[in-house]
């Protein structure tokens, strides 16, 4: 009896292991091409959401590192991409995450005008349920478009809420979890940019300079 | 296998035992997101590689499983196939990934894999357990096309909405708007409206069974219940 249970358990055990060495050399063999692919689709995603007219540098290549902040959802450093015209800073393109979504993260790049003005929102990457939170994607739908060209000024901060808690957003029936967690993030993402708009919008400094200027202030 | 027995497993699968409409296994991914033609057909296919690769791949050591441990070591395996099947799509065919990704997750959670593992691939060959996985499948994504296709026109009087999303733009024109200007119907689109629906074509599936019956023994014969993957008569 005991050396059945025995022979059961170690029988798992085995499964267990081969299972896990098999999800690890897939995860090794595949990692790296799933990170450049993830990549490639956010720099296509920022070029969506900056109007070609507001930007005449390389906007991918010049960054700015920001430190995490409660105001852009991450635990990590991030990077924004800062766009400039004839040398002076126009646009940021800020990566934040709504930690409240049905499924959990949901990780949006937000590109604010020097002015303070939303260029757009685009969802980067999401879990929630198919065909009733996935309407926030691009692909599946216009809605994440409901962003472009607000501000902080345009909409009191009461009403930066879903139409159902009395604020001035639409949702779609069925999922009203997902469209409250962007409208909160794009919200928290537009008071980050009027707090930390002069670190970022350092005129004539360098990518390199202002991403060593920021951790400095951060410290 | 003979060609009977492939036949026998292709009927069984798409029609005879189908997963949707006589076993209902799987109902949550089923109703969750039959919302459209195109989203029903990602998830069936989706489900019936996955089904097809965990019956290849448990059938050949299906003897060396001990018979209390057979669930936990079942579920892990479908688990990781899923993994796998998921990182290499996100790794080398980034642009299906974009649109099956989000259902591949839900595919561990269909009670309908590890049905067929328990009712079929545990008990027959590897191959022959394959084509089983794939054919249920193949009636899986049959059932929730109809059901999208359904939902899909009253909910939002389009049929093929998103195609765009797996053969490119150029595949936008093939969505056909059924009713211009519709405005929309909420139940269609919602849970219960799936159910409902689905109701109506067990039904309708249940009267063309009942119709070849008589068309055979006359009109007084009556349909016999299928035994199901998961009724308690299997185990």
């Amino acid at each position: 009896m005991v050396k059945a249970s025995f022979i059961t358990a170690l029988n798992l055990l085995v499964f267990a292991v081969i299972g896990t060495a098999l999800l690890a050399l897939t995860y090794e063999l595949t990692h790296d091409s799933i990170a450049r692919s993830e990549e490639q689709e956010k720099l296509k995603l920022v070029t969506q959401i900056v109007p070609a007219d507001a930007y005449d540098n390389d906007i991918i290549k010049s960054t700015a590192q920001l430190p995490a902040d409660e105001l852009l959802g991450n635990d990590d450093t991030t990077i924004a991409y800062i766009g400039r015209l004839k040398d002076q800073p126009s646009i940021a393109v800020l990566q934040v995450i709504a930690p409240d979504g049905y499924a959990g993260k949901i990780s949006l790049i937000v590109s604010v005008h020097d002015n303070g003005r939303i260029g757009g929102v685009r969802v980067i990457s999401h879990k929630e349920t198919p065909g009733l939170g996935d309407y926030i994607d691009i692909a599946k739908n216009k809605w994440i478009t409901i962003f472009d060209g607000t501000s902080l000024e345009s909409i009191k901060d009461s009403d930066w809420k879903v139409k159902k808690d009395g604020g001035q957003f639409d949702y779609m029936a069925g999922a009203t979890i997902t469209p409250r967690a962007v409208v909160k993030a794009v919200h928290k993402a537009l008071k980050y940019f009027a707090q930390h708009r002069d670190e970022m919008f350092k005129p004539n400094s360098s990518a390199k300079n202002e991403a060593g200027q920021s951790k400095g202030e951060a410290k | 296998m003979t060609p009977q027995e492939f036949k026998d497993i292709l009927h069984n699968g798409v029609w005879k035992q189908n997963t949707g409409l006589v076993q209902l296994l799987g109902m949550c991914p089923i109703l969750a997101v039959s919302t459209s033609v195109v989203n029903g057909v990602s998830l069936g296919l989706a489900t019936a590689v996955v089904m097809a690769l965990s019956g290849a791949a448990i059938a050949p050591i299906r003897d060396y499983v001990p018979n209390e441990a057979r669930i936990p070591v079942f579920i892990l395996i479908i688990a990781v196939l899923v993994t796998i099947v998921q990182f290499s799509m996100n790794a080398y065919m980034y642009g299906l990934y974009v649109v099956l990704g989000i259902f591949i997750p839900l595919i561990v959670t269909n009670c309908i894999v590890l049905a067929r593992i328990e009712a079929f691939a545990s008990k027959n060959p590897p191959l022959q357990s394959a084509l089983d996985g794939f054919a249920m499948g193949l009636g899986l994504t049959f059932v929730l096309a109809v059901l999208g296709g359904i939902r899909e026109i009253f909910g939002h009087g389009t049929v093929l909405s998103g195609i765009d999303l797996v053969f490119g733009e150029t595949a936008k024109s093939w969505v056909i708007t059924v009713v211009p200007n519709y405005h929309g119907f909420l139940l269609a689109v919602l849970p219960p409206g799936a159910f409902i629906t689905l109701g109506m074509l067990i039904a309708g599936k249940n009267w063309l069974n009942l119709r070849a019956e008589r068309k055979l023994h006359g009109a007084g014969a009556t349909i016999v219940p299928v035994n199901g993957g998961c009724s308690p008569a299997m185990h």
